[in-house]
């Protein structure tokens, strides 16, 4: 590409924020109620991740993290997304790549990095807010009820919870997990930012929020966490 | 083709001339002449049902064959990228319908587009395969890989062959170029170009236009875009290569940008109602510029911007003027 520093995000938009929208509202119409299925997932997750102390506990939060990637990337990045976007199958890919780093580190033990309290908390926040709130965030903005993105089906709130989850129980390989997530962050932001979209920012503030407690906010003292957990 | 009384073309029930590859009959010949005699610059037909009075579209000639296109096409650039929603596909036929029974002729899409391919195709079997002229586009690196996205290309629109196929923003245009040429000499398409938009390469594009053989350039060129006006219409003019400008609203931006501020009152003088028509006018009464093809998903709009190939055209005084207007704003 030449002159590649006169582009703008907006000369690759390829289609409108009512093309974009309606895809969320026809994948909802089509799959309801698979989405009580990712919300029981989460609910799995958050009682796995702050209560239990098995090691196959942490095993189980990242296969659930890995099959909900895994499904996004298939249902609704390659088999719908890419029908306006043909990046979206480079996408789809990319949410494989990161199912199989959270199947492939999902067995490993690692105490030598848990998360401090404050990383702990923003990690359960971003969960929450994932799991709970992030669904209604664009009908505070302006979009139908029907549009609604939610954890396990599409992959704003996937991303935010993964974020979340890695954030709430730290690990050596944490960066290696929140890479394909992080990236996600921009894409979805510059998306959003190209469409208008008052919620442009959610997704890129909390990444920027990630980079910052995964990188600095680790604790050298091993407190407790569950074992065999994503990145441990 | 039906010619009238005035030996211009009569559409039945709506429709408009499509290709007039043929040599014009006498009466048609002399209706030229006269406008040639006139000083015009473009050629008219008629529109409207019996009843009203014909209102003329303006043509353009493709100098490389003589072929006449109404000076305002459609573009499907994020407009028809609606993927497989019945509902907007749907929509974006009933726009199809209006540009074509509008007089419209000129369709243009790429593979780039998403779906928008598809959806064209959708639209067009919708509409019981109405004639238009297709453009399409090579978007490609690989140059072995070209032919058969090409042929993707052709089974998304639905028709037999393309009327013109470009070379999407030059990309691996040295090798698409000959294979496009070898289309044309072996009859499976029948005019070949290269596009450019937001302003880009054009030093690239006018070492293209220099050395190529090419029916057609496209080209992003608008009231507040003028750089083409420098270099690059003058030299399409003095090789005989029809002009096809892109992005005229600058995405929708300019039009937004001046809605804000009412019409200005001598946009009566040469039939225009709105800021879109006039921007269209500004366009395409540049003596090189064939073609203009505003995008949009709005029925209404498709209507309204072929309504800006009818009427009264800015003259060189009126074009200055709408353009210090413009960059007054």
């Amino acid at each position: 590409m030449t002159e590649w520093w006169t582009y703008r995000p907006s000369d690759f938009l390829l289609f409108s924020a009512e093309t974009y929208y309606r895809l969320f509202e026809l994948y909802n119409r089509e799959l309801w109620p698979l989405h009580l299925i990712g919300l029981a997932a989460g609910a799995a997750i958050l009682f796995l991740a702050v209560r239990a102390r098995a090691p196959w506990h942490g095993r189980t939060i990242a296969a659930i993290l890995a099959l909900a990637w895994l499904w996004v990337g298939w249902a609704f990045l390659f088999q719908r997304y890419s029908g306006i976007n043909w990046a979206a199958r480079w996408f789809a890919a990319a949410f494989a790549l990161q199912a199989l780093i959270l199947f492939v580190t999902m067995p490993v033990r690692d105490d030598s990095q848990p998360a401090k309290r404050a990383s702990r908390r923003l990690g359960l926040g971003l969960f929450l807010f994932a799991l709970i709130a992030q669904p209604f965030v664009g009908v505070l903005a302006g979009r139908s009820l029907q549009q609604m993105e939610t954890f396990g089906m599409t992959p704003d709130p996937t991303c935010l919870a993964t974020i979340g989850i890695v954030l709430f129980l730290g690990g050596r390989v944490r960066i290696l997990l929140l890479t394909i997530p992080l990236l996600w962050c921009v894409i979805s932001g510059l998306t959003l930012w190209t469409l208008e979209a008052q919620d442009a920012l959610l997704l890129p503030v909390a990444g920027a929020l990630a980079i910052l407690f995964a990188g600095f906010s680790t604790s050298r003292r091993p407190v407790p966490s569950p074992e065999g957990s994503p990145g441990r | 083709m039906n010619l009238n009384a005035r030996g211009v073309h009569s559409p039945g029930r709506a429709h408009y001339p499509v290709r007039m590859s043929k040599p014009p009959d006498a009466t048609r010949r002399r209706l030229l002449q006269y406008l040639a005699a006139a000083g015009a610059t473009s050629f008219l037909a008629p529109s409207g049902l019996i009843a009203a009075p014909p209102v003329p579209l303006i043509l353009r000639k493709i100098p490389s064959s003589g072929e006449l296109l109404p000076v305002v096409g459609l573009g499907s650039w994020i407009t028809f990228n609606v993927g497989n929603d019945r509902v907007a596909r749907d929509q974006r036929a009933n726009v199809l319908g209006a540009f074509l029974d509008s007089g419209g002729l000129l369709i243009d899409s790429s593979p780039m587009y998403g779906s928008s391919q598809e959806v064209i195709g959708y639209g067009l079997a919708k509409l019981g395969r109405r004639k238009i002229f297709s453009a399409d586009k090579v978007w490609i690196s690989s140059g072995a890989r070209g032919p058969a996205q090409i042929e993707e290309s052709r089974r998304h629109w639905g028709v037999p062959k393309f009327d013109l196929l470009q070379v999407h923003n030059l990309l691996g245009w040295e090798a698409h170029l000959p294979m496009l040429q070898e289309m044309k000499r072996s009859g499976r398409l029948r005019y070949v170009g290269v596009t450019t938009s937001h302003g880009r390469r054009h030093d690239d594009l006018e070492q293209i236009m220099k050395q190529q053989k090419l029916d057609f350039v496209q080209l992003t060129y608008n009231p507040v875009q003028r750089e083409v006006e420098q270099r690059l219409l003058p030299l399409a003019v003095d090789r005989g290569i029809a002009v096809i400008v892109n992005r005229p609203f600058e995405q929708g931006a300019l039009i937004e940008q001046l809605q804000r501020h009412p019409l200005p009152a001598f946009a009566r003088e040469i039939d225009c109602r709105s800021w879109a028509q006039l921007i269209l006018k500004f366009i395409v009464s540049h003596p090189a510029v064939t073609v203009a093809i505003p995008a949009t998903s709005v029925v209404a709009h498709a209507r309204e911007n072929m309504d800006a190939a009818r009427g009264k055209l800015p003259d060189a005084a009126m074009r200055r003027r709408i353009a210090d207007h413009i960059a007054r704003l």
